[in-house]
């Protein structure tokens, strides 16, 4: 990423605008024409560019982490993971005796946990020889203490109304606020991470991320009092009207009408509209937040450390401070867009957070569209989106018709029910594609 | 007795599982290790060869199960193991000269390979799928037992019981002929100490006239045979599911890093260092500690089995924050 390569030289002006467009004549073909290729529904079409725009947000987050800085992030799963949890801790309504049952108590423990981090991580720097003994005594003390806290507390918050709720339950407040607290809650993880692991080499990093990843998601599925876990957390109250709602509405049949769409498919698209409309709201303003920064002193310093750390050290700019910097901004900007996931979906369903999914294809995004240019990654991440749905779609039609000189047999029909699965190959030759013959991506930093 | 009791106990559900499962992450960490070492980056599609591996052995057992041919007492998988590693060696081979190759000639820098990995593992990861779907697979056939916990109980008495499944004995075994096989090559043959030259240094190594291409190649066969054994011992001990094994990446790297990159021995030990903790913090020491005198309420578990994965972060965080190159001194690169 040194040098600058002749790709570099002859990108033109128009090369983004014209890949942009690309993008949209394909939505738009979903959203029209009915052929083997496209499924000709508006439904369909806006739902893969609604999830599009929520994971350009996440590319957007990990173009800061790796473009801007070099940080190579595997733990995108778990920061999107603690982003969602916002929209059921804020906007869910708040559980009838939740709270009475164990909630101050359950406070406590986690003020007692963090201060026995915060204690430990005072003592070690202030202590001599013997700081090794003295910070284990704290830490276990500390943990027998916090158990000793923690564990009735959940206990009592599970076991009121379990078969409905059994968690700590909400706020009540308005969904669109909880995206801000999703980002400031992965900022606030990633902070601690970045405390300990950001001073480790590159691919070390990578796998002390990936194990934050696996461990966030762990949380989030088991600890039952948060979000009901592995049960599901549905009914996030939604920013939007219901489709319902909608039909109800004494003109909305004529409007329907003049559109010419049945009345349930006018609400769907009404409301998916909606979403978009938000989903772009927030995408821009991300945009321009991050091509202000890094336009500013702050966006060169930036690329400074990227390029030659020890040189950007040696001219007094420190390296690990600006590394924290961004990695905890990239990671709530990655919440933020975990937070928007849930709002969209009404459901926290925690074993739908695969790495595969949440992170690498996000990763594939980010280096297709062009890795330390923001427009480059919105743009990948809204393709590589549109690809990721259509081939699972296409991957099958495609075997059908290999397969149709074969006798029809286990071995067809195996071919057939795995073809589906062609689309991680489809995004591994993308990764390797792009990587090999365009390392600087679609639309190539300036 | 009550002491006695407390050890068979401690035996069965700690030591006999744990040295298992230590083996199949020492086997799987000896793969990235010497991946590291000689071609000085971490493969994130190790899980997933691994995955690959198991997933060809699997299909060659079917097959042989039904042409009739079994090896009992012993699973047919191992009759299957040398075709299916010379597979997944063949499709490594094509890996590194159609992606690796070429960054190692423009000597790339590592988080670029790592990227390739990533590359490698979506691909790997979707042939997986195709060949074998994403169902949960039990391939274990011959005999399950060597002692039954009911055949113990008979012979000694005792209340607790101890069971010693064929696959933890196979798994042992096969993993300490396989080390004292590897640790043979490195020390002993022409090839080995070629590569051990090229992992200690690269210029040196090509100026005493080392073939580079070779030794890359030699390390390519054997890390998809460790993958391959590695991953079929982990699904005849627990069950095949291609997710699982990318689950397992994580103590795996854990493993490596713990022992120091590129370091063999320290893989070894790094691999029985984590499955050890992993099974003991996650272990509910209740009855132990009551056949030992002391009644509770709790489970006496520090953590449950579904955070396992924190127990190997953990040790990963401390090794590296304490002594970044492992405790056996790998590199640091």
């Amino acid at each position: 990423m040194s040098t600058a390569t002749r790709q570099a030289e002859r990108a033109s002006p128009w090369r983004a605008p014209l890949l942009f467009a690309a993008v949209a004549v394909l939505v738009i073909l979903e959203g029209t024409t009915r052929n083997a290729l496209f499924s000709g529904s508006w439904n369909t079409a806006l739902g893969i560019l609604n999830l599009g725009l929520i994971s350009a947000v996440t590319a957007l987050g990990v173009n800061m982490m790796w473009g801007y800085a070099g940080l190579f992030n595997a733990g995108i799963v778990g920061f999107m993971a603690l982003g969602a949890l916002a929209p059921v801790l804020i906007s869910t309504a708040p559980v009838p005796g939740a709270w009475d049952a164990g909630g101050t108590r359950l406070l406590f423990a986690l003020a007692l946990g963090l201060g026995t981090l915060a204690l430990a991580a005072w003592v070690w720097p202030r202590t001599g020889a013997w700081r090794g003994v003295a910070v284990g005594a704290i830490l276990i003390a500390g943990f027998v203490l916090f158990r000793w806290a923690f564990d009735p507390a959940v206990t009592a918050i599970e076991a009121n109304n379990a078969a409905s709720y059994g968690n700590i339950g909400g706020l009540g407040w308005p969904v669109l606020l909880s995206w801000p607290v999703g980002a400031a809650l992965a900022a606030a993880a990633a902070w601690a991470v970045g405390k300990v692991a950001l001073g480790l080499r590159s691919d070390y990093l990578a796998i002390a991320t990936l194990g934050i990843g696996e461990i966030i998601v762990a949380v989030v599925k088991n600890e039952d009092w948060i979000a009901r876990g592995v049960k599901n957390m549905s009914g996030i109250p939604r920013p939007v009207p219901y489709e319902l709602d909608l039909q109800n509405h004494p003109e909305f049949p004529e409007l329907a009408n003049r559109l010419g769409m049945s009345v349930a498919e006018a609400s769907g698209v009404w409301v998916k509209i909606g979403y978009a409309s938000l989903f772009t709201a927030v995408l821009l303003a991300v945009i321009l937040l991050a091509q202000l920064a890094l336009n500013s002193p702050w966006g060169r310093m930036m690329r400074a450390i990227r390029d030659n750390e020890v040189a950007a050290g040696a001219m007094g700019k420190n390296v690990t401070a600006r590394h924290l910097q961004v990695f905890v901004i990239g990671c709530a900007v990655v919440g933020l867009s975990g937070a928007m996931l849930v709002t969209y979906d009404g459901i926290l369903n925690p074993t739908a957070f695969a790495p595969l999914r949440y992170t690498f294809l996000i990763w594939v995004m980010v280096i297709v569209g062009g890795s330390g240019n923001n427009w480059g990654a919105v743009l990948g991440a809204l393709l590589i989106w549109f690809l990721w749905i259509k081939v699972e779609v296409w991957g099958p039609a495609l075997m059908g018709v290999l397969t149709a000189p074969l006798p029809p047999g286990d071995l067809r029909n195996h071919l057939l029910g795995s073809a589906p699965h062609m689309r991680f190959i489809v995004m591994g030759l993308i990764l390797l594609l792009v990587l090999r013959f365009a390392p600087r991506g679609l639309v190539p930093e300036r | 007795m009550d002491l006695l009791n407390a050890l068979v106990a401690v035996l069965n559900f700690v030591v006999i599982p744990a040295t298992a499962y230590g083996a199949q992450l020492a086997l799987g960490a000896l793969g990235v290790t010497l991946i590291y070492g000689i071609l000085r980056f971490s493969n994130f599609a190790h899980g997933d060869t691994m995955a690959f591996g198991t997933a060809m052995v699997i299909l060659l057992t079917w097959g042989l199960q039904g042409l009739g041919i079994a090896l009992t007492p012993l699973p047919t998988a191992l009759l299957a193991l040398p075709v299916a590693i010379a597979l997944t060696a063949l499709l490594m081979l094509g890996t590194d000269r159609v992606v690796y190759r070429f960054y190692r000639r423009k000597r790339a820098a590592p988080i670029i390979f790592v990227m390739a990995s990533v590359g490698v593992m979506f691909i790997m990861n979707g042939l997986t799928r195709l060949v074998i779907g994403v169902d949960e697979i039990r391939f274990d056939d011959g005999a399950r037992f060597i002692i039954g916990v009911a055949d113990f109980r008979r012979w000694t008495g005792l209340e607790e019981g101890l069971a010693l499944r064929g696959t933890q004995v196979i798994t042992v075994a096969a993993a300490a002929l396989t080390v004292a096989w590897l640790f043979w090559f490195l020390n002993r043959t022409r090839s080995g100490k070629a590569m051990r030259a090229y992992s200690d240094n690269e210029d040196l190594a090509l100026l005493s006239g080392i073939d580079p291409e070779r030794v890359v190649r030699q390390t390519w066969i054997i890390a998809a045979a460790l993958a391959t054994l590695a991953g079929t011992l982990y699904g005849l001990d627990k069950s095949f599911r291609a997710f699982t094994y990318f689950q397992i990446l994580l103590p795996i790297f854990a493993a490596a890093i713990v022992g120091g990159l590129g370091n063999p021995l320290g893989a070894i030990a790094g691999g029985f260092i984590v499955a050890f903790s992993e099974v003991a913090v996650t272990y509910p020491w209740r009855k132990i500690a009551a056949y030992l005198g002391w009644e509770s309420d709790g489970l006496m578990q520090l953590l449950s089995t579904e955070y396992k994965f924190a127990v190997s972060f953990v040790i990963l965080i401390v090794v590296l924050l304490f002594r970044p190159t492992g405790l056996f001194r790998g590199k640091s690169v």
